[in-house]
């Protein structure tokens, strides 16, 4: 995984409210056994019109957001299911930061093994950056996971907190099981000493 | 350590195998479930890093959400599905994972079969790659949902790295009213607290409505968990846990499930346990739901209207709710029962267990499906449906002119070819209303087993509390 220092960028917004995983990536596009090559079914259905050409008044579609690293979003962003498919759609769009006031436990969960940084600021601070995102042309922000801050070129900053191991996880770009694996005695330990019940 | 812990607590300091320095707990899983959707990536992932599956003895696969409900034997025509279907075999066979295949009597809705299986057990960690585990929190298990590079870490190494969630405890107190199900329940809680009322905590849920519910009850309560956002539902173990689970063929036997039972007995929380919210609920206050909007915590008993915008809590509900009756079709004020529905699907992870069944069958016993409506019965596994048959469940179904078909997960999310066209409107027993999430532009109503029969057979949504039963 790369590591998550700095990252700058321009911002998408999509300012809704409990955006599920189903329209993150739909459920048509997770037969694929790969874990590339879906950022281009992202928000499928709202992105594609029924006959699958691109609909010019969804946001992500329109050419001043094109090439957007940083998202926007609305409370409880993610929920629904645990398809990780999710987070490998918007990543492969080309999305490193989604910004929201909160997150489900699952989506973020998921965004961190894909070094994809969730940064939870609240609702005013939310809907600030949502607002300069459509009034601003070309609108861009600096999220820096080091000091832990979200800053435009102009007068806007907020800083935001985060779990430090997650922090740590993501600076480094460490390999999650790479982790566990250290601790292979305490695992033969516990299970030494717990071993199955039934089965 | 304090004193007096909860359900929850208690379950996972068993499960701690070691606090690293600056990183979460690592915690020990007993049973990761797999199925075909969410691990065909973790495997590649495990055989580029030359790893193998630490404990496939602590690992159940099944395939259940592609698969077609024809019966079996029926080629799979999505080839893109046959060979996901084809990938789990594959990875089962190479990595020693046992696999409960199309062709096993035993093949289900994975966290159906973990149940019937008996895989499930109280204070058990278990984990799947599908939020809906919440469902096996029923026996007193920790259980969650988890994404495929988690699914890769469990297989790897039977542990997950967890930041400890917060407890929220649900108390429904008084008897459930009469045609009120589990499925209110949790549908009545999610429209109280919404979706991310429970985000970040584990939620037990208590009092008499709970207790008195069966095995398969709690499985439909605490299945929705998840859908108010908890990482995870449970409810205290007790004697009717322990009678489910007896005697089922991965249970503990003999002096073996007695020492288990003594351990399942200290689980339940200690009186005067601290949680870190406390939800009361009055059971009187709950009726037979149904969802109006895009998401489950849009809720209106079956005698309500579609609401007003200006009835609505949040500012945010609000900015979402024109666009939900825009995409569900519905003009706010319109009283339920005048609600018309296209399909019916009575199935799913969280209303496909025999009792569901029974109950629907007991609704269309006499009556005919509506000539405009196609519903369709979907057993979560094999054994239920072999169970239903002798008891001849089919037969009540397929001579009100349901459908009767094989076990999976079916149109809860039309993987297979089980979906909705755009406009259709259902009444599903499902746990998810989301936009297209039974087909593109279909509109999806969330309600009870009994409730969708009674819709079946009315042709619209009606109040099973005035139904006239055969
Ligand atoms: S029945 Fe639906 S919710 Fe349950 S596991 Fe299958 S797809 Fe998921």
């Amino acid at each position: 995984m790369n590591p998550f220092r700095v990252h700058k960028g321009r911002v998408a917004p999509l300012y809704r409210a409990n955006v599920d995983t189903d329209q993150i990536i739909p459920k048509q596009f997770l037969k694929r056994i790969e874990k590339t090559g879906f950022g281009e079914f992202v928000f499928f259905d709202w992105r594609r019109r029924p006959d699958g050409s691109l609909d010019p008044e969804f946001t992500l579609n329109q050419p001043r957001y094109k090439g957007a690293s940083i998202l926007v979003t609305d409370k409880n962003f993610g929920c629904g299911s645990s398809r990780e498919h999710a987070v490998w759609a918007l990543a492969d769009f080309g999305f490193r930061v989604v910004i929201a006031p909160t997150f489900a436990d699952i989506f973020a969960n998921n965004c961190v093994q894909n070094g994809v940084l969730t940064v939870a600021l609240n609702e005013a601070e939310t809907a600030e950056i949502a607002h300069r995102a459509q009034a601003i042309p070309d609108y861009e922000l600096t999220v820096d996971l080091e000091q832990k801050k979200v800053s435009d070129s102009q007068v806007f900053t907020a800083n935001f907190s985060i779990d430090d191991s997650i922090r740590h996880r993501l600076l480094n770009g460490l390999d999650d099981i790479g982790l566990t694996m250290q601790y292979e005695k305490e695992i033969a330990a516990y299970e030494a000493a717990h071993p199955a019940i039934g089965n | 350590m304090p004193e007096k812990r909860t359900l929850f607590e208690k379950v996972w300091d068993e499960h701690v195998v070691c606090v690293p320095e600056r990183n979460p707990s690592l915690l020990y899983t007993d049973l990761h479930l797999v199925h075909e959707v969410t691990s065909p990536q973790a495997f590649d992932g495990l055989r580029m890093a030359g790893r193998g599956v630490r404990r496939a003895d602590r690992t159940v696969a099944t395939v259940d959400h592609n698969i077609p409900t024809e019966p079996r034997g029926t080629p799979i025509l999505d080839p893109i599905a046959a060979k996901q279907i084809e990938a789990l075999q594959k990875n089962c066979k190479e990595f020693g994972v046992p696999l409960f295949d199309m062709d096993s009597p035993d093949q289900g809705i994975v966290h159906v079969i973990g149940p019937e299986l008996g895989v499930t057990q109280p204070g058990k960690t278990i984990v799947c790659g599908d939020s809906h585990t919440s469902t096996h929190g029923a026996f007193g298990a920790l259980a969650f949902g988890i994404g495929t590079s988690e699914v890769e870490h469990v297989l790897a190494t039977q542990c997950l790295p967890q930041r400890k969630p917060k407890t929220m405890l649900i108390q429904v107190n008084g008897p459930l009213p009469k045609g009120v199900t589990a499925k209110d329940i949790a549908l009545g809680i999610i429209g109280k607290i919404g979706t991310d009322g429970a985000t970040g905590h584990v939620i037990e849920y208590a009092g008499e409505a709970v207790r008195g519910l069966s095995m398969e009850g709690r499985m439909t309560l605490c299945n929705m968990s998840i859908e108010s956002g908890a990482r995870a539902g449970m409810v205290a173990p007790d004697e009717t846990t322990f009678a489910y689970v007896k005697g089922r063929r991965f249970a503990p036997k003999g002096a073996a499930w007695e020492k288990a039972v003594a351990h399942w007995r200290t689980l339940p929380s200690d009186p005067g346990a601290k949680y870190d919210k406390v939800i009361e609920i009055d059971a009187a206050t709950l009726a037979p739901f149904v969802t109006w909007g895009t998401n489950p915590g849009m809720v209106v008993p079956v005698n309500g209207r579609v609401p007003e915008l200006a009835e609505l809590k949040t500012d945010a509900d609000r900015a979402g709710a024109q666009r939900m009756l825009e995409y569900m079709g519905l003009n706010a004020g319109t009283p339920i029962e005048q609600i018309p529905v296209d399909r019916v699907f009575i199935g799913s992870c969280t209303n496909s267990r025999l009792e569901d069944l029974r109950e629907a069958a007991r609704v269309a016993k006499g009556h005919h499906v509506n000539a405009k409506v196609r519903a369709m019965v979907v057993p979560g596994s094999q054994s239920i449906k072999h169970a239903a048959e002798q008891e001849g469940l089919h037969k009540i179904f397929q001579q009100a002119g349901f459908e009767w078909r094989e076990s999976g997960c079916s149109m809860c999310l039309g993987m297979n070819p089980d979906i909705l066209q755009p406009g259709e409107r259902c009444a599903s027993t499902s746990n998810r209303n989301f936009e297209g999430r039974q087909g593109r532009g279909g509109r999806t109503h969330l309600v009870s087993p009994m409730m969708a029969a009674a819709a079946a057979i009315a042709g619209h949504f009606t109040d099973i509390r005035t139904w006239q039963f055969n």
